[in-house]
């Protein structure tokens, strides 16, 4: 490959979609049908707790009524600072979050410094609009985000729907097919200055929750040792929650149900 | 009708390499050591926001002497063919060797076509992982490339830097050790340079992903004392 080399009024400056686009490598979804049974993601939330964010989602993608994937990760860090979840057609989302990441990278060392959380919010938002045609045909991608805003030193999180529309949270995000019971889930638990680990609990509840209703979420599947991904995002960046920690929450839940 | 007067290609490309060397020579110049973690890439750079070294992928850096504005341009297609090369195949499969071949056909090809030559050095550095050796691409204004190992220097006075790191430099060497003689290799027996003079980025090879990383002030001035 040759280096990519761009007239004045051509030159994509920093932005790494518009450099795809330039090449010609950017996903063409026009051909699929409505009628396509592709692989789809659910369930994931974000809940904002005293100095971050704690955002999980479920590990299961399906297609149609079929399980295609029972380990899929839908929460990614897209940087040292924030994270994306992703619900929605599988093949599509994956790929968004794969430019997302890449574009704040590729920013960050074009123009040597970092986009604001704000400013990621923003890119995400562009994306998913300009996925809106596939998503006209099936291929809806809905992501959350959400980070640690170091200039305003708090966990910000954002939700969005499938024209690109962004709408930020003080609370709870939830989005995918089981997000209707995480609503209520988080709705019930949240308070204000949750700490880290009540943040991580009530993650995991709304999460079985989802999973008790919802055919397309996953619970934790205890017997493969698959929880869901849970991630944690403060003033110290991106760590994600330990299987150990998660397998101890469940644990705790399923104590409490089998007691009722 | 006129005719164009004759200039022989020898004269042609003489004047041009003429023209390169004096605009290169006219700012400061570079240097980069390896040491046992990586490399460190020390600049003589007063200012704090137009970089001379920078990241361009995983463990891949740059670093460029002569115009501004010119091998800032060759900085960012870098990290564009990079970037695309990382998307399209893997990250493993974006190298520092395929990258300064590309700049050389880019840079070799402006100096002959173009009536204007650029006016700039450039490096490409990588940092090698399972004890392989790192690697150092040197690369001219007229697009030679020069494999270079241990150390290179680049800029107007690149030969006398390169003597004083010849006879320094040694295996093992700490990274402030690093450091120290290539600051000592720029400056020279007659001058020294104040740490805020002077812009550091280091390929640390220990990293989990991203090696590379810019020294603060502080921390070349510790390396310097320490």
């Amino acid at each position: 490959m040759p280096l990519p080399v761009f007239n004045f009024a051509e030159d994509p400056g920093s932005s790494f979609s518009e450099l795809l686009h330039r090449v010609g490598l950017n996903p063409d979804y026009s051909a699929i049908g409505q009628d396509h049974k592709v692989p789809h993601a659910t369930t994931c939330v974000a809940v904002r707790f005293h100095g971050g964010i704690v955002m999980g989602g479920d590990r299961r993608a399906t297609a149609g009524n079929l399980i295609s994937h029972r380990s899929m990760e839908k929460v990614v860090q897209a940087d040292q600072f924030s994270a994306v979840a992703i619900a929605g057609a599988a093949g599509p989302a994956m790929e968004m979050v794969k430019v997302f990441q890449l574009s704040l990278e590729h920013y960050e060392k074009v123009e040597g410094k970092l986009l604001s959380l704000e400013g990621k919010a923003n890119l995400l938002s562009t994306m998913i609009r300009q996925n809106l045609s596939a998503a006209m045909q099936g291929l809806v991608v809905v992501p959350i985000f959400g980070g640690y805003d170091t200039r305003r030193s708090e966990g910000r999180i954002w939700n969005f729907d499938v024209t690109g529309g962004r709408y930020e949270e003080t609370e709870y995000v939830a989005t995918g097919s089981g997000s209707v019971h995480c609503s209520t889930v988080l709705k019930m638990g949240w308070k204000e200055n949750l700490s880290n680990d009540e943040a991580v609990k009530l993650v995991c509840r709304s999460l079985w929750e989802a999973a008790d209703v919802d055919s397309a979420t996953g619970g934790p599947d205890i017997r493969r040792g698959i929880y869901p991904v849970v991630a944690e995002i403060s003033a110290q960046g991106w760590s994600r929650v330990s299987d150990d920690r998660l397998r101890a929450a469940f644990d705790a839940i399923n104590a409490e149900v089998g007691a009722r | 009708m006129s005719m164009p007067f004759y200039v022989a290609p020898e004269q042609a490309m003489k004047d041009k390499a003429d023209f390169a060397r004096k605009g290169i020579a006219r700012g400061r110049g570079l240097a980069a050591v390896g040491f046992v973690d990586g490399i460190a890439i020390v600049a003589e750079n007063p200012s704090n926001s137009l970089r001379k070294v920078n990241e361009i992928y995983d463990r891949i850096a740059f670093a460029g002497v002569g115009k501004f504005n010119e091998f800032d341009a060759l900085r960012r297609l870098g990290v564009r063919y990079a970037d695309l090369q990382g998307y399209q195949y893997s990250r493993d499969d974006v190298d520092a060797r395929s990258l300064a071949n590309e700049y050389a056909v880019l840079i070799g090809h402006t100096f002959t076509v173009d009536p204007k030559p650029l006016e700039v050095e450039i490096l490409v550095a990588e940092v090698a992982l399972n004890g392989r050796p790192d690697e150092m691409f040197h690369i001219l204004y007229d697009g030679t490339v020069a494999d270079e190992t241990n150390f290179a220097a680049l800029g107007g006075d690149a030969e006398a830097v390169t003597d004083r790191l010849k006879a320094t430099w040694k295996t093992g060497l700490r990274l402030g050790q690093a450091v120290s003689i290539a600051v000592e290799s720029l400056s020279g027996p007659d001058r020294s340079i104040a740490a805020s003079e002077l812009e550091v980025g280091i390929l640390d090879r220990n990293s989990a992903r991203r090696c590379f990383r810019r020294l603060s002030d502080e921390e070349v001035e510790n390396l310097l004392q320490g």
